[in-house]
């Protein structure tokens, strides 16, 4: 390494414990100025520990964190974000009732003698949107946010700091294309300044695209590291997950011909989000749902499901029609739900690991009191099913990786011997390995005679398993795409409202 | 990604901080009765312990309706006022069937069903309009609260209102009579808790008061009705309060404005010092029946020693529910229900 290029934050033989459980070995990490350094590894993998150990939420259990070969040891993240190591949370951590210029400002407001200069404040936080190309007003109030919104937040709130080091966990999770387009040039001009970037990501394109260096990291060691110029994305997987991952989406299940349809929805109207959208689906499909963050894929079928306020529209279940007013209607109709906020909808966090499984249909395991041998039976025939590793007794969900929450939460959903289940954004926050293991159990379910919904925003994911794509755009279902059209270049001009019908054909189909 | 341990949480879980959680109140329980007794011997006689459990019927039969109310999420201030409410119309009541039917056991049990009645009844409106109207439980309860207490006054003409002679004869056991020689108001008190576990450890309705306090969209999302079962907490704790009632008339045979105050604050505190979490998601009902011991015994303990005024009980009452609730909130969070 030349001399000018002398790391400014390095991590000396960093390893942490959690009681017995040993989550970091001996990590060594150097972030030079002026580079994007790209973390991988599979959930539970220990990006995220490595990542509060250098941005001074979480100390070491040995090992030491270097600011330009000087070591320092933070006993929070303030004493960080004073020496310029700024991070951007994976899960948001805004004040909801604050407005947007006091939430960037947060903690270091702008003065002038003992009052807020709220003048100064909104100029600049004005300015850092501006940058950011987000339409966000500063005096809008963060809850009335929709998600990406409040990344951006998270975003300007970073980088009005002076930061030398910017951490990024995930940052790209809850964006829409058009911002993820934004966030790299930003990154781009960082870099230019001198700014050192970690960057935390399960998606390997934008990993390809964007790092020089990177680092792998498989249960809490250090698996390789190095120039990224010359890697595939193919090497990287492996290099995650350890082993190869071949055929990543499984061939899909051939449909028959006659196959009925389940599940009908006609003229649904959704005050605000969705206009007039009609679709079926059939015995044995899966079903895409495409479109940008906000196009009313979510609000669509949560309204069908009885989960949201409808103003008119119809469900047909196998043909007949059906009222779904609650959830439990649907769950009444054998169609099973996997929310796509695991964490806010999906799962009690600070509830035991069993209860959550049997949540959704505890009825069955009450006689009449809770059969607790019974769920515990059917909680090891989850583990077993659904691949859910528990490196230690965990005792909440909350204490859980990502991806293992996940399978806990598909395995809850399947409680109900479903016959049709709606899948929000699978693979959201999910290492590759996780990823191949939900696609092939889409697949399992479809050869079982299931139909399946999946609403994604990765459009590799709805090309690699669906037999037809319903495209959203603005809350207009412009159109269902079937074998060739399914393809990247079609589903963003549906999605972007470039082609397919309007509004006004809407209503008749 | 996440890694495999909680966040912001204390790290680390020993057997010693889990147990000191569950034992918690009952090593505290323990402690304050070897203080009892080192103060002054009588304090363990069998008169002295069956008068504390009687006396602390009333708060722990309220606060075991509480502890559901509080683990799903919800308040309940208006439990006092209610008793003192439900107290007022149950005399009124039983005083106009004497004519009727005599001061005989029909009187009584006529008395009884409608006290029954009305604790559901409250408890309905509370929950409806909470959960319908979607008001905070604080306000619409505080609302209640006034409305209850200031009923009763009016019925009572601002004065008290006495139970007829002849019907108090028959229903004083009730409170003051005992079975197996064990007082009546503990054996209320005692099939109250256990019925309350069992509904809050081993039913589905438990199961759901838990989910529902910890999150109500994923209980919304694992489809279950949240406004039935938060409705239903408060009709049970209307219940509670109903039969808290029927034992406390025959006690002094009257109701006035000034029944029954300030017990909803005993009744949260005995929850509170239970190890109920007051933000929901997390109950125990045995905590709350220690809880409620407690509270009994600290006044208990004051009238046998000439050392602290009794009239700083408020005081000592204070100082414990402050440092239960520290020592508990380092580790509730580890335990699941």
């Amino acid at each position: 390494m030349s001399r000018q290029n002398q790391p400014l934050l390095s991590a000396r033989g960093i390893s942490r414990s959690f009681g017995q459980n040993q989550v970091l070995f001996d990590i060594d990490l150097d972030l030079a100025p002026g580079e994007v350094h790209a973390l991988l590894g599979e959930n539970g993998a220990g990006k995220s520990t490595l990542v509060r150990i250098l941005s001074g939420y979480l100390s070491p259990t040995s090992g030491d964190v270097c600011l330009e070969g000087e070591v320092r040891r933070y006993r929070n993240s303030g004493e960080a974000e004073a020496d310029g190591v700024v991070m951007i949370h994976q899960e948001l951590a805004l004040a909801g009732q604050l407005s947007v210029e006091e939430n960037i400002f947060l903690g270091r407001e702008l003065r002038r003698g003992p009052f807020l200069d709220r003048r100064a404040m909104r100029e600049r936080a004005s300015e850092t949107l501006a940058e950011l190309e987000t339409r966000v007003d500063p005096r809008a109030r963060v809850k009335d946010l929709s998600t990406s919104a409040q990344q951006m937040v998270e975003i300007a709130k970073a980088i009005t700091r002076d930061v030398r080091v910017l951490i990024m966990d995930e940052p790209t999770a809850a964006l829409t294309e058009h911002e993820v387009g934004v966030l790299f040039e930003l990154i781009a001009r960082l870099r230019k300044r001198g700014v050192a970037i970690l960057y935390i990501s399960h998606k390997l394109r934008e990993i390809e695209q964007i790092a020089d260096r990177v680092t792998v990291l498989r249960d809490g060691r250090l698996i390789d590291s190095g120039p990224m110029a010359g890697r595939s994305k193919e090497e990287m997987a492996r290099l995650m997950v350890g082993r190869e991952i071949r055929d990543m989406y499984p061939e899909r299940t051939t449909l028959e011909s006659d196959a009925p349809v389940v599940l009908e929805a006609r003229d649904m109207v959704v005050p605000g989000a969705v206009k007039h959208a009609s679709f079926t689906l059939r015995r044995g499909e899966v079903l895409g749902f495409g479109g940008v963050v906000g196009a009313g894929r979510t609000a669509l079928i949560e309204a069908l499901l009885g989960l949201r306020e409808r103003r008119q529209g119809q469900v047909l279940r196998n043909g007949q029609p059906v009222v779904l007013r609650h959830l439990r209607d649907a769950v009444g109709q054998r169609i099973a739900y996997l929310t796509e906020d695991r964490k806010g909808k999906g799962l009690v966090l600070n509830m035991g690991l069993r209860p959550n499984l049997t949540l959704l249909n505890l009825r069955a395991y009450c006689h009449p009191l809770i059969d607790r041998r019974q769920e515990e039976q059917a909680f090891q025939e989850a583990i077993e099913r659904f691949d859910i590793r528990l490196r230690t007794e965990a005792l909440t969900a909350s204490e859980l990786s990502g991806g293992n929450q996940q399978k806990l939460l598909l395995a809850k959903v399947m409680t109900i011997d479903p016959e049709i289940v709606i899948i929000n954004e699978p693979t959201r926050g999910i290492d590759v390995g996780t990823k191949h293991q939900i696609y092939h159990f889409v697949r399992e379910l479809t050869d079982a005679g299931c139909s399946v919904i999946l609403i994604s925003s990765e459009m590799s994911e709805l090309i690699g398993l669906s037999h037809r794509v319903a495209v959203m755009c603005a809350g207009v279902l412009t159109g269902v795409l079937e074998g060739e059209q399914i393809n990247e270049q079609e589903i963003i001009q549906y999605a972007s409202g470039i082609k397919g019908v309007g509004v006004d054909e809407q209503r008749r189909a | 990604m996440n890694s495999v341990v909680p966040d912001n949480k204390p790290i680390g879980r020993s057997r010693f901080s889990v147990d000191l959680k569950t034992w918690g109140p009952f090593i505290a329980l323990v402690a304050l009765a070897v203080l009892g007794v080192l103060i002054n011997p009588a304090f363990l006689g069998l008169d002295n312990l069956s008068n504390m459990l009687t006396r602390s019927a009333f708060i722990g039969i309220i606060a075991i309706g509480a502890t559901f109310v509080i683990t799903a999420g919800g308040l309940d201030l208006s439990v006092g006022s209610m008793a003192a409410f439900i107290a007022g119309v149950m005399i009124i009541l039983m005083n106009s069937l004497v004519e009727q039917f005599g001061a005989g056991l029909t009187t009584i049990f006529l008395g009884v069903g409608a006290s029954v009645l009305l604790g559901l009844c409250a408890g309905f409106i509370n929950g409806v309009v909470t959960t319908k109207g979607k008001i905070e439980a604080f306000i619409v309860t505080l609302g209640t609260m006034g409305i209850y207490r200031s009923l009763v006054t009016y019925l009572a003409d601002g004065g008290t209102l006495s139970l007829d002679w002849g019907v108090r004869d028959i229903y004083r056991p009730v409170y003051y009579g005992s079975l197996l020689g064990i007082p009546v108001p503990v054996l209320v008190f005692l099939v109250v808790a256990v019925a309350g576990y069992i509904l809050l450890n081993h039913t589905r309705f438990g199961r759901y008061c838990f989910a529902i306090g910890s999150s109500e969209k994923v209980a919304e999302y694992s489809a279950i009705s949240v406004d039935r079962i938060k409705t239903l907490t408060y009709m049970l704790q209307g219940l509670c309060v109903a039969l808290a009632t029927i034992i406390y008339v025959p006690r002094l045979g009257s109701a006035s404005g000034a029944t029954g105050v300030l017990w909803e604050l005993e009744a949260i505190a005995a929850v509170i010092i239970g190890g109920t979490v007051l933000k929901g998601g997390h109950g125990r009902i045995w905590g709350t029946v220690v809880g409620a011991i407690m509270l009994t015994m600290i006044g208990n303990i004051l009238n046998l020693t000439d050392a602290i005024s009794n009239y700083l009980n408020g005081t000592v009452q204070g100082i414990i529910i402050i440092v239960a609730v520290y020592l508990q909130r380092a580790s509730w969070r580890k335990s699941a229900p």
